[in-house]
């Protein structure tokens, strides 16, 4: 697979680390009444879906920057890629 | 009918005109006491104990395809129970001595061989933890042995023991270990099944659950509705994909593992060897291809086929151990999707939902498991109390903190 990095352009796979879906990015407020529950489903529960996915990929060999790519589970075709930051961003952390 | 050797050779006279279809193949009925969803080898052992020892009920296997055209099809037909923690010892060592019956039990030949597994020691931490490992193996009365580098180089003379980076130091070996002919697993469980009455309904896809108050009352399908007192999941590779139409999130990601084989060759390979200092196993068919494989591809993935720096992986690992292996000319490579858990051990449990059932999370194990999970899935399914052996495997096991992380990598499927 080939992962057109929004910086340096199409690089290997083979460069990154791969983590999981990037709902990781989000993660619960350790105050709320719920946290135990809301702690559970964040770090065991997935959506794991066949078809479209959006997920975490570090470029741990290359300039370590965090990536969202979003990529088909079923044919691994890549449709975007988007620097972790910018997406996290602009769904509202400010940090 | 009862196949034995007398049978063949009164066919063989005869004209083969008396072989009969191993199984029915029925319509569906429009009310069951259990559907069990999958025709793999899982579902279809789970049928089988569950129509022997739990009573007569009116039992239906669902499988969208083909019964063992799945992960049954598709693995490299290990088995064995060298495994270090107590969640996941008992439960694989009953699997192993269920192997060991099985084709009398099911009589089908299933080709099971005890031809011995082999892991390789390359270091001395490796060897402390292998110990260990042995030792929880022998209290557990699955039989280990340390083996030395002089009793490796007499079965296996032509690894790569003087390796400059990784020289073989020694081995675990369970002799009771091997290989089973996987196709034949399927075959055999759906034959006995079929023989206690059990509908194998192939070409008929769960296209939803029917739930109700809480309560599932059976599944839609592509062949229509279908009632169920019970409904069990059985799909390991596509658990989540299902599951989701129940409306459940599974500590489970999907993940595509390869497998490789070579052309025929010679008897080369005695037993299942794995190596210590990368990831690959290997062992010989019975027809002559060596069989091997190594790390899953780690991104989600449900497409059936794999990438290359995996494959650049196993087979350099492969070339560290096995010098030889590089005139062997590969034949075939392939891939099947597997549950991923988060910490790297299976799931059979009740869900939230009443009457509705799930087991899968085998990761890249669930071959080997094939008998003690149809009968844990079986005993749960009838009695609604999980099987001792299988009192771990539960889905509530992460949110109290009770992991079974075989390999001590961390709760997270990437690291397994």
């Amino acid at each position: 697979m080939i992962i057109n990095h929004p910086l340096l352009g199409p690089r290997d796979a083979q460069e990154f680390t791969y983590l999981g879906d990037a709902a990781l990015i989000h993660r619960p407020d350790w105050q709320a009444e719920d946290a135990q529950d809301q702690f559970h489903d964040y770090l065991y529960l997935r959506d794991n879906p066949a078809g479209e996915h959006r997920e975490l990929w570090f470029h741990e060999s290359g300039d370590r920057s965090w990536l969202v790519v979003t990529r088909n589970t079923v044919t691994h075709e890549i449709s975007k890629v988007e620097l972790a930051r910018d997406v996290a961003r602009s769904e509202g952390r400010s940090r | 009918m009862r196949y034995s050797g007398f049978r063949v050779i009164k066919e063989a006279l005869t004209g083969h005109k008396g072989w009969g279809p191993a199984w029915r193949d029925p319509e569906p009925q429009p009310a069951y006491d259990y559907v069990i969803i999958g025709g793999g080898g899982h579902g279809l052992a789970t049928a089988y104990y569950l129509a022997k020892h739990y009573g007569k009920a009116r039992i239906a296997v669902l499988e969208k395809g083909w019964i063992g055209g799945g992960n049954v099809g598709r693995n490299t037909t290990i088995i064995r129970s060298n495994y270090l923690l107590d969640g996941n010892e008992p439960f694989y060592e009953m699997s192993l001595q269920m192997w060991e019956r099985l084709e009398q039990e099911l009589n089908y030949n299933a080709m099971v061989s005890q031809r011995g597994i082999l892991n390789l020691i390359h270091s001395d931490a490796q060897r402390d933890a292998f110990v260990r490992r042995g030792n929880a193996m022998i209290l557990n009365g699955a039989g280990a042995e340390m083996l030395s580098v002089a009793q490796i180089r007499k079965r296996y003379p032509f690894l790569n023991f003087d390796d400059a980076r990784f020289p073989i130091k020694g081995g675990l070996a369970q002799h009771r270990g091997g290989t089973v002919r996987h196709d034949a697993v399927a075959w055999g469980y759906a034959r006995a099944a079929d023989s206690y009455g059990v509908d194998i309904i192939q070409n008929c896809e769960v296209t939803g659950f029917r739930i109700e108050n809480g309560t599932c009352k059976g599944v839609e399908t592509s062949r229509g509705f279908i009632a169920a007192r019970k409904v069990a999941s059985c799909v390991a590779g596509s658990s989540s994909r299902l599951m989701s139409k129940a409306g459940m999130r599974l500590p489970i990601e999907s993940t595509v593992l390869q497998a490789f084989v070579t052309e025929g060759l010679k008897p080369v390979l005695p037993g299942v060897i794995t190596f210590g200092a990368g990831h690959f196993y290997a062992s010989q068919s019975d027809k002559g291809g060596l069989v091997f494989g190594g790390d899953p591809d780690k991104y989600n993935s449900y497409a059936q086929r794999g990438n290359l720096p995996v494959i650049e992986d196993v087979i350099e690992s492969g070339m560290a151990l096995i010098p030889a292996l590089g005139r062997a000319r590969l034949l075939r490579i392939w891939g099947g999707i597997m549950d991923m858990s988060m910490d790297g051990s299976p799931i059979i449990d009740r869900t939230h939902i009443d009457g509705l059932y799930f087991n899968g999370g085998w990761c890249y194990g669930g071959f080997k498991a094939t008998p003690a999970s149809g009968l844990c899935y079986a005993h749960l399914l009838a009695t609604d109390t999980p099987h001792d052996t299988a009192k771990a495997y539960r889905f509530d096991r992460f949110r109290r903190g009770y992991m079974i992380d075989e390999k001590g990598m961390g709760a997270q499927p990437n690291l397994h």
